[in-house]
């Protein structure tokens, strides 16, 4: 998962970074509504986690915007009031969800987990391709029911592919998934991964399209 | 009477009735003259037609014995009518006529009082004949009439008062109706609804009320979004805090990697002296609202005190701070612990924003100022700041909002004013104190 952080406090801001990173997630952060949109234009997110009260405007005003260019990346606003309205107002401006501060750093983990499921059209928390099953919630994996171990690049590059198994996706898509924009890129990265991931989970789990890109391969 | 209503109802009741009973005089006086004209005038021909009708009559029947006296008809007994001879015998009178001379005038208009009745009586001589013919009328058949007349008049009038009252009402009540309207819409409106009344239907006799009403309910409302502003940003700077104190918490419960715990370690201790910091300056906007008195006023030397604040506000390497020669050497007629607060303040506000560069701090006659090399203040928020919990776009990270609402204060309660202003021809904030804005007003009072 790649999240968007918009929080203009420091030390929140660093929290969440540090605390989404836990939990297998990459996280870009941005401080203004301004620096939001252009990331947001730019880059694709599995989610935003947005605060309300920015200091060159409103959240839900950004999240109006970005509806409006019918971007439907998962939204979960952070605010400090909490009021029914303030909720009412929240989602009904295109939030997925709604946090009031201060949270539990599990339960914003596990409501993101929920709002880019549901955005993949899944219900079920766990992903499931074959024999397969990964678990986003304990970053876990097992192959037959047997667990296996992955790296947390391992298991984001393994959750992208699995979202949507069907789907080719491209090394630089990957490396997005994989990398913050502090985070330098080495170059054949998500060829070691995959290569790492084919040992420990089969070599037919995953297809190579030259050129292309990558996808699950077909099951039985 | 409280009722415009009622008012109204009455005021229109009984300027009518005033006006009818002045009708009814008007009339009863005017009829009353012309009848007394036109039965003066029926008396005189009955009198006259009498006396032609005698003359006729030579050697007249009774002329020798008053037994003889002859009816001469009935005009139903209105009129009475009697012929005397010149030498005072009756000779002939009406049937119902009273026995005495009617009048003693010889001729013309005459009032007597007959048998305790009075009369008006017309007499006609008619030397040639011998004859003296006198009619004439009771006042009080006259005055009946009148008032016949009169009560003729009243009695519709009497009948159509209540109708008369009634449609008055009716039409009162007509005339107020935009008023009712008015406040039933009021009545039924939700306690938040502050939607302006309707004022280009209103009657013009309403609409200054409306108006007056929308000017009260967009001040209401501008103060409960005011509120509203106040209480959202307070919740934003108390509780943003608050979770970033927990985030980095359960960071450091969760993390295994040794340097991202103390990363979190280290960001909470910030965190807690922030949070510190917003206590300490709530308190302070506590203490400052509580105490409602000026404070006392004594000769203070600046220069200590704000080298204090200087030397306690920690920055970073590549900010200086100045303090002219003249803030040193100032003294003034203040409160140290207002001054104090208010020179801490806008001396952490000042280090906060300059990231790099410098901060001088100058004195003018009874005015202090200070100048940072921060990024400034946008033109469209400088009226905003000063506003509890107000932070600008370009906002430090490590603030509250809270320190000018303090400095404002702190000064008002010095007779102190503070003016804040964007530097000329470079970026940066200027903030200037003027003392003694209290003390000619002090001394005068």
């Amino acid at each position: 998962m790649r999240i968007l952080v918009v929080e203009d406090d420091p030390i929140l801001s660093d929290g969440l970074r540090a605390g989404l990173s836990l939990t297998g997630a990459t996280v870009d952060a941005v401080e203004t509504c301004e620096d939001a949109d252009a990331a947001l234009a730019t880059s694709r997110y599995s989610a935003v986690v947005l605060d309300i009260m920015l200091p060159d405007g409103s959240g839900l005003e950004l999240l109006r915007k970005l509806r409006g260019r019918r971007d439907a990346t998962p939204v979960l606003l952070l605010t400090a009031r909490d009021s029914v309205g303030d909720k009412v107002s929240g989602l009904d401006s295109g939030a997925d969800d709604y946090l009031a501060k201060p949270f539990d750093l599990d339960e914003l983990a596990a409501r993101l987990r929920a709002i880019v499921r549901r955005e993949g059209g899944r219900a079920a928390p766990a992903m499931t391709h074959g024999a397969i099953v990964l678990s986003p919630a304990d970053l876990s994996a097992t192959v037959a029911g047997e667990p296996i171990n992955l790296s947390r690049r391992e298991f984001a590059i393994l959750a992208a592919l699995m979202e949507r198994p069907e789907q080719v996706r491209s090394r630089a898509e990957l490396e997005e998934r994989l990398y913050g924009w502090q985070e330098d890129v080495e170059s054949n990265a998500v060829e070691v991964h995959i290569h790492n991931l084919r040992n420990k989970i089969g070599k037919d789990a995953i297809q190579t399209l030259r050129g292309v890109g990558y996808r699950m391969g077909r099951t039985q | 009477m409280r009722s415009l209503k009622l008012r109204l109802f009455a005021m229109l009741v009984s300027a009518t009735g005033i006006i009818w009973l002045a009708a009814v005089i008007w009339i009863y006086v005017g009829s009353r003259g012309e009848l007394e004209h036109v039965l003066d005038t029926r008396l005189q021909e009955a009198a006259r037609m009498v006396a032609s009708l005698a003359s006729g009559f030579d050697g007249l029947p009774g002329s020798s014995a008053p037994a003889a006296v002859q009816p001469l008809g009935s005009y139903e007994r209105q009129l009475s009518c009697q012929i005397w001879s010149l030498d005072g015998r009756m000779v002939a009178k009406s049937s119902g006529a009273p026995d005495q001379q009617l009048s003693p005038a010889a001729s013309g208009f005459s009032d007597r009082i007959i048998d305790g009745e009075p009369w008006r009586v017309f007499s006609v001589e008619d030397a040639d004949h011998n004859l003296r013919v006198m009619v004439g009328d009771r006042v009080g058949l006259r005055e009946r009439l009148v008032t016949d007349l009169i009560k003729g008049l009243m009695l519709p009038a009497l009948l159509i008062a209540p109708l008369l009252g009634a449609a008055i009402w009716a039409s009162v009540g007509q005339g107020l109706r935009p008023l009712r309207r008015m406040a039933q819409d009021l009545c039924a409106r939700e306690p938040d609804d502050m939607r302006h009344v309707a004022t280009d239907r209103a009657p013009a006799e309403v609409r200054p009320l409306a108006v007056a009403l929308n000017g009260l309910l967009s001040r209401v409302e501008a103060a409960r979004r005011h509120e509203r502003e106040v209480t959202a940003f307070a919740a934003h700077e108390l509780r943003t805090p608050l979770a970033g104190l927990k985030t980095q918490a359960q960071v450091a419960l969760a993390a295994e990697d040794p340097q991202v715990v103390r990363g979190a370690l280290e960001q909470i201790v910030t965190a807690v002296d922030r949070s510190a910091r917003l206590v300490r300056q709530l308190l302070t906007i506590a203490r400052l609202d509580s105490d409602t008195v000026d404070a006392p006023l004594a000769p203070v030397a600046v220069g200590p005190i704000l080298e204090e604040i200087v030397a306690a506000t920690p920055r970073n390497d590549r900010t200086t701070v100045t303090i002219d020669a003249s803030v040193r050497a100032m003294v003034l007629n203040t409160n140290a612990e207002c001054l104090q607060l208010a020179l801490r303040n806008l001396h952490e506000n000042a280090i906060q924003h300059t990231r790099e560069g410098c901060v001088v701090w100058t004195a003018g006659r009874n005015a202090i100022a200070i100048e940072d090399e921060g990024p400034g203040i946008p033109a469209d928020e400088l009226d905003q700041i000063g506003k509890r919990f107000f932070r600008g776009r370009l906002r430090s990270p490590v603030g509250s909002g809270l320190g000018l609402a303090i400095v404002k204060l702190a000064l008002a309660k010095v007779g102190a004013e503070l003016t804040i202003s964007n530097r000329e021809g470079r970026s940066g904030t200027r903030s200037e104190l003027t003392f003694g804005v209290r003390a000619t007003t002090g001394a005068a009072a």
